[in-house]
């Protein structure tokens, strides 16, 4: 079914939304999306959400279970505290993507803001997501306790850096994968740069794979350029803050 | 080192041996190391130095034979540099270690509470008897409108005589109802067990009000007191999904605390057992960082954003809370997030409580409570937005005095925690960041908890509130008052004893001796 969403406030936009869901639509279009905010916001199911236009700020948060296309550009807040499904953004997305998202994926085409995937975190099967297929902004991963944050800088053939300042600052679960090189520098306090190893490449080869069938992107250029594996140096990053 | 590293301990426990019968209860008891039975010598002996002073083993000693004594004052008198003082300072120069402790603030910081004193009918206007006659206490927190339109639903030609004439036609927003002023606040699972969780739980479903679960998730067991449960949301988002949005009457934003305004949380690795690290839905064993701001709030506009998104995700069928901390701008902040959306403003002043936090920052920061009520209220009502949401107060609610006087100074409600704690056992040795405690409450020690007992707990829980709500009812019957609604905001009934001129502005009050 479609849904025109063109001058349509985001309490009735996201209302007609829920009601599909609840009468078990497998797929909704959004037409003229423009700037709505909370678009698929603690909806459960299978259902799959296109979206035409750009939607606004936390775009699925909550979410637990439905995918959702993003055709063009998306803003702050995708997938906030998101719990399962998937969110594809075929552009750029803005700052604060994935803010203690538990579960479900991410991919997002273009570049991303600040503080994208901070305090995203893991429990037994449950393993959030995120892939950049451009640059990212800084505090990329901040205080990271699980997961999974991949960041592919693809199409940057200036010398630009991939990935700001104070990457994974506070991190102490989870991995974070680069492609290309990354300077020390860059990196926040609380993070180690290791070598990957054969479980690292079966990982990323089966996401990437995903990301890159999803977006239309040709998998041997991902995998020409070598990858920067970072991990947390300690659990109990503050083990020793305190006199007890 | 040359010498001993020095431990400058705080207790000392006396043992008189001719009343000792050696069942060794009080080994059981402690917790934290401080007593042993030498079999060799038939004995029981104690290390000073381990005593917190929590009192378990004298309480539980059927010959009296223990005596908990402070000690310290053997240092040389001085003002500066007590005990206090010295014991911190080594224990920094030990660790290097940033100081940690836990419960509200013992400084002395000055009481307010004390400082009020509350009305009564003389002559005019008489007393009520509640015991005889009918008494309110039934509070509704949530937004009130700005005015409510009222249809005759027996249509244009009814008569409209009878209530049942009548209906009301302004949607009301959603609300919680109380049937007294008082909530149980965050405490989160972790912090506190899963025994006391569920005692408050009971408690709070028995009085007829809510408890906080803190920022710790909530255990799929006690999904069944949702209705009497607020559950919280901080910068952790620790265990927050659909269902546990979804089981809840309201929700609240975390974001600050009075014991820590302005720092985030660390609930420490070992803290994280199995069943902790299924609610909070975080590995076992790892530690569970709340960062102190939430990253996607920088602004006002921001936390209107995560308001509405939790809105969207209960479908406007929930009240949502935002908490801060006391601190000085608090009634411009309170307008911000009245403005924002928020249901609820809950405030929680410098003496507010804590599992743990920085030493220096509890005692140091923040404002109390009192102040911080008295200015959010004028200032809600000099914008004339002040029936947009309800103030809850919370941070050294002592007794139902100090509910009563923060009602009359403008609160809908309070929040209480240390005094539950204390109805259940705890003395306030301000350990709780060590995770032993021999009260079994801020513990997840499965050894220690068991001493929690949910339905004794809260039975007290129960006794202590219907006490309090008795106590509140005489008070309003001396001011010849039937319903804490005629209370609220209502400082005509409060005086000052021993403020400055400057206290009493703050407060909205005249000095005890002025008249109406």
């Amino acid at each position: 079914m479609q849904i025109n969403a063109a001058g349509c406030h985001y309490r009735t936009l996201n209302q007609q939304i829920k009601d599909a869901v609840k009468r078990g639509e497998k797929s909704i279009e959004l037409l003229n999306v423009n700037g709505q905010r909370y678009i698929g916001d603690g909806i459960s199911g299978e259902t799959k959400i296109i979206i035409n236009g750009v939607p606004g700020n936390d775009l699925g948060a909550f979410m637990s279970g439905p995918t959702i296309i993003v055709n063009t550009f998306a803003q702050d807040g995708v997938a906030n505290t998101m719990n399962d499904g998937k969110i594809v953004i075929k552009g750029h997305a803005g700052d604060v993507l994935g803010y203690g998202m538990r579960g479900g994926k991410l991919f997002v085409k273009g570049d991303v803001g600040y503080r994208v995937g901070i305090h995203m975190k893991e429990y037994e099967d449950k393993i959030p997501v995120i892939i950049t297929g451009g640059r990212a902004g800084d505090f990329f991963g901040e205080y990271m306790a699980g997961g999974i944050l991949i960041l592919l800088n693809l199409n940057n053939e200036k010398p630009e850096r991939a990935v700001g300042s104070y990457l994974a600052t506070g991190m102490h679960g989870g991995v974070i994968y680069i492609r290309g090189d990354i300077d020390k520098y860059q990196l926040g306090e609380g993070v180690g740069i290791v070598e990957l190893k054969e479980a690292d490449n079966i990982v990323l080869n089966k996401l990437i794979s995903e990301f890159c069938k999803d977006l239309n992107i040709d998998t041997k250029s991902v995998f020409n350029k070598p990858f920067k594996k970072l991990i947390p140096v300690s659990k109990r990053p503050y083990e020793k803050l305190y006199a007890y | 080192m040359l010498y001993r590293t020095p431990t400058y301990y705080e207790f000392k426990v006396e043992r008189d041996d001719t009343r000792c019968i050696r069942c060794q209860v009080c080994v059981r008891q402690c917790s934290y190391s401080s007593t042993f039975y030498d079999a060799e010598e038939d004995r029981i002996f104690n290390i000073d130095a381990n005593c917190v002073g929590c009192h378990r083993c004298d309480t539980f000693c059927p010959t009296d034979c223990i005596t908990i004594r402070r000690v310290g004052e053997n240092f040389k008198e001085n003002a500066n540099w007590n005990a206090w003082a010295i014991r911190n300072l080594n224990k920094q120069a030990n660790t290097g270690g940033i100081l940690l402790t836990g419960m509200g603030s013992d400084r002395p910081h000055r009481i307010y509470w004390d400082h009020i004193v509350v009305d009564a009918s003389q002559v005019t206007n008489p007393s009520i008897d509640p015991l005889r006659e009918p008494m309110e206490l039934k509070t509704y927190l949530g937004k009130k409108p700005d005015s409510i339109e009222i249809e005759n639903i027996t249509g244009a030609r009814g008569k409209g005589q009878g209530a049942s004439d009548y209906k009301l036609k302004t949607k009301l927003a959603p609300q919680l109802e109380l049937d007294i002023p008082i909530m149980f606040s965050a405490m989160s699972y972790g912090a506190i067990n899963y025994n006391v969780c569920e005692a408050l739980a009971m408690a709070a479903e028995s009085m007829g009000i809510y408890y906080n679960t803190g920022e710790g998730g909530l255990h799929r067991n006690l999904y069944k007191y949702g209705k009497n449960t607020i559950v919280q949301v901080a910068s952790g988002r620790f265990g927050v999904h659909l269902d546990y949005l979804g089981v809840s009457a309201g929700v609240e934003i975390k974001i600050g605390q009075g014991a820590k305004p302005g720092i985030g949380g660390h609930l420490p690795g070992e803290k994280v057992t199995e069943e902790v690290s299924k609610t909070r839905m975080i590995p076992e064993g790892s530690d569970a960082l709340s960062p102190a701001p939430h990253h996607d709030i920088y602004s006002i506009e921001d936390l209107r954003q995560l308001i509405y998104a939790l809105k969207e995700a209960t479908n406007y069928e929930k009240p949502v809370s935002v908490k801060i901390a006391a601190v000085h701008n608090a009634a411009a902040i309170a307008s911000g997030i009245v403005r924002a959306g928020a249901d609820i403003v809950a405030i929680d002043g410098i003496r507010g409580s804590t599992g743990a936090a920085p030493l220096m920052i509890r005692d140091n920061v923040g404002i109390p409570a009192e102040l911080a009520l008295a200015q959010v209220d004028e200032r809600l009502r000099q914008e004339g937005i002040r029936n947009w949401a309800s103030v809850v107060i919370a941070g050294g609610i002592r007794n139902s005095a100090d509910v009563v006087k923060a009602i009359a100074l403008g609160a809908d409600a309070v929040y209480i925690a240390t005094p539950a704690l204390i109805a259940i056992g705890c003395t306030v040795c301000q350990k709780c960041y060590l995770g032993k405690c021999a009260w079994g409450i801020a513990t997840n020690d499965p050894y220690l908890a068991r001493r929690q007992n949910p339905e004794i707990a809260a039975e007290r829980l129960s006794n202590l509130l219907t006490a309090w709500s008795r106590e509140i009812k005489e008070m309003l019957g001396g001011m010849g008052l039937n319903a804490i609604e005629s209370l609220r905001g209502n400082r005509e009934r409060l005086r000052g004893v021993g403020l400055t001129d400057r206290e009493l502005k703050i407060l909205g009050l005249k000095h005890a001796g002025e008249g109406m």
